[in-house]
């Protein structure tokens, strides 16, 4: 195991817990400008913003829930994948030394915590080769409290009127966000994840989270879905952290892929407004961190 | 603005009403999943002294060692759902005062605040760097090694803490107006 390799990886997670990302800032700061001042949703808006602003300059969490690493990493032909992944081991568990990171690797069945953000499945890395001569790494510290109200459903939905189209999917969105209210750190990040088997499905739906804010869906159906249900989710009112207010969502992305003739999931989750996510190229054994 | 000392008397507690800003001193206990279902299930009497007209925080924070100093360095807010089984019962048997947290509580810890005289102060969900800032000390851990860091009882002082009552002790709650009115929104966003 290269401890270059585990001082860049080590460098990439301080990133992500520390520094959120310019697009969701920029997206926070326009919600903020939206909100009459003097009200609640304009105050939490300010105080989330000073938070950010002071996670970067100390280099302390933006969050204290620094939540799962969800890892992919694309990497050549002949990579020794079990080595990289020893490398990640080590720099999460370096960063969790440094306070980057809390312990949240723990036992269900005893309850016993690691204390070194390692277990099984933690962190959870999926590796997919590819052509090119270079590693890309993506990584999402996924908050606990946001994935507790992500949901998924099964079409045809009689409780909600909802069959097997765009408008049955929909109607999924609105009710998951509906029913998270504030509960998931408002505003968020919605991701969807239409078709798949139950775990590809909800997969799929948490690797929305990688696109930028305002990027187009490459598929002109969804992207007309995707900005309508934005305008939609915000009618709800519900608010930065369910305090009400003009902003609910900070956008919507919708993702599908193939489904057995008998099933057809809509798997909805939840990016906390801290959403914390980074990619970073590694070329030549030389790591270069997409602009932030 | 309001500034309130820690421990808090039953009159002042009653005396807020939901949207007023407040900024807390004084000791708060933190608290979460395991915590909760352990100070019902064994009703333990290490905490008695500090819950009486107290405060508990729903957080589980990062914390940082130096030599035996603990401090926080990031410590925001955990979803306080999850306690609802359990909080109406912790404020009746500890007579706690105020619960701090984010995204709100249910019915049963509402009708708690009512009856036993505390409210629900909301902090902002995600602020771990700016909220440690408030948080000047800590002065014991309880139950470390069983839970781990971010369900161990931390029993800090805090001074001016900032936060926001959304649950009264007057049965109002700012969760349940805005639910209603997003329930509006949603039926008809739902029809076709």
């Amino acid at each position: 195991m290269s401890e270059r390799l585990v001082e860049q990886l080590y460098a990439f997670i301080r990133s992500a817990s520390t520094e959120l990302p310019s697009d969701v800032e920029a997206a926070l700061r326009e919600a903020h400008r939206r909100e009459p001042p003097g009200t609640s949703a304009a105050d939490t808006f300010a105080a989330i913003l000073d938070n950010v602003a002071m996670a970067r300059k100390n280099g302390t969490p933006i969050c204290q829930d620094t939540g799962s690493m969800v890892f992919y990493v694309h990497h050549p032909v002949g990579l020794d994948t079990l080595a990289f992944r020893k490398a990640i081991e080590a720099a999460a568990e370096r960063a969790t030394k440094a306070f980057l990171l809390r312990p949240n690797a723990v036992h269900p069945l005893t309850g016993k915590n690691s204390g070194t953000n390692l277990g099984v499945n933690a962190p959870y890395v999926t590796f997919k080769a590819w052509e090119k001569d270079e590693v890309r790494v993506k990584l999402m510290l996924k908050g606990g409290g946001s994935e507790n109200v992500g949901t998924q459903y099964k079409l045809p939905d009689a409780t909600l009127g909802a069959g097997r189209d765009l408008k049955g999917i929909r109607k999924c969105v609105i009710d998951a966000v509906f029913k998270a209210q504030g509960m998931g750190c408002a505003p968020g990040v919605i991701g969807v994840g239409i078709g798949g088997d139950r775990a590809t499905s909800y997969l799929l739906s948490k690797e929305q989270f990688f696109r930028r804010l305002g990027s187009a869906n490459e598929d002109p159906a969804l992207d007309t879905f995707e900005k309508e249900l934005h305008a939609d989710l915000n009618r709800l009112g519900i608010g930065p952290m369910g305090f009400g207010g003009l902003t609910t969502v900070l956008d919507v992305f919708a993702g599908w892929q193939h489904r057995h003739p008998a099933t057809f999931y809509v798997s909805v989750s939840y990016m906390c407004w801290a959403c914390r996510r980074k990619e970073m190229t590694i070329r030549n054994g030389e790591a270069f961190h997409d602009p932030a | 603005m309001i500034r309130l000392e820690i421990p808090i008397p039953e009159a002042r507690i009653r005396e807020l009403k939901v949207g007023d800003t407040v900024l807390l001193s004084g000791i708060v206990v933190t608290a979460r999943d395991a915590g909760h279902k352990l100070m019902v299930e064994e009703r333990p009497h290490f905490l008695d002294d500090l819950l009486r007209e107290g405060v508990i925080y729903h957080c589980g924070p990062v914390v940082k060692k130096e030599g035996e100093r603990w401090s926080f360095v990031a410590a925001g807010p955990t979803t306080s759902a999850r306690e609802e089984p359990y909080q109406a019962k912790v404020i009746e048997s500890y007579g706690v005062r105020g619960v701090i947290g984010k995204g709100g509580m249910g019915p049963a810890t509402l009708e708690a605040c009512r009856r036993f005289g505390a409210v629900y102060f909301h902090a902002v969900g995600g602020c771990g760097t700016s909220i440690a800032q408030s948080v000047r000390e800590v002065v014991a851990v309880h139950k470390l090694e069983e839970f781990g860091t971010p369900e161990a009882f931390w029993v800090t002082r805090v001074v001016d803490f900032p936060v926001i009552v959304t649950m009264d002790a007057h049965g109002n709650s700012v969760h349940e107006t805005v639910r209603a009115a997003s329930k509006k929104v949603y039926d008809e966003l739902m029809k076709g």
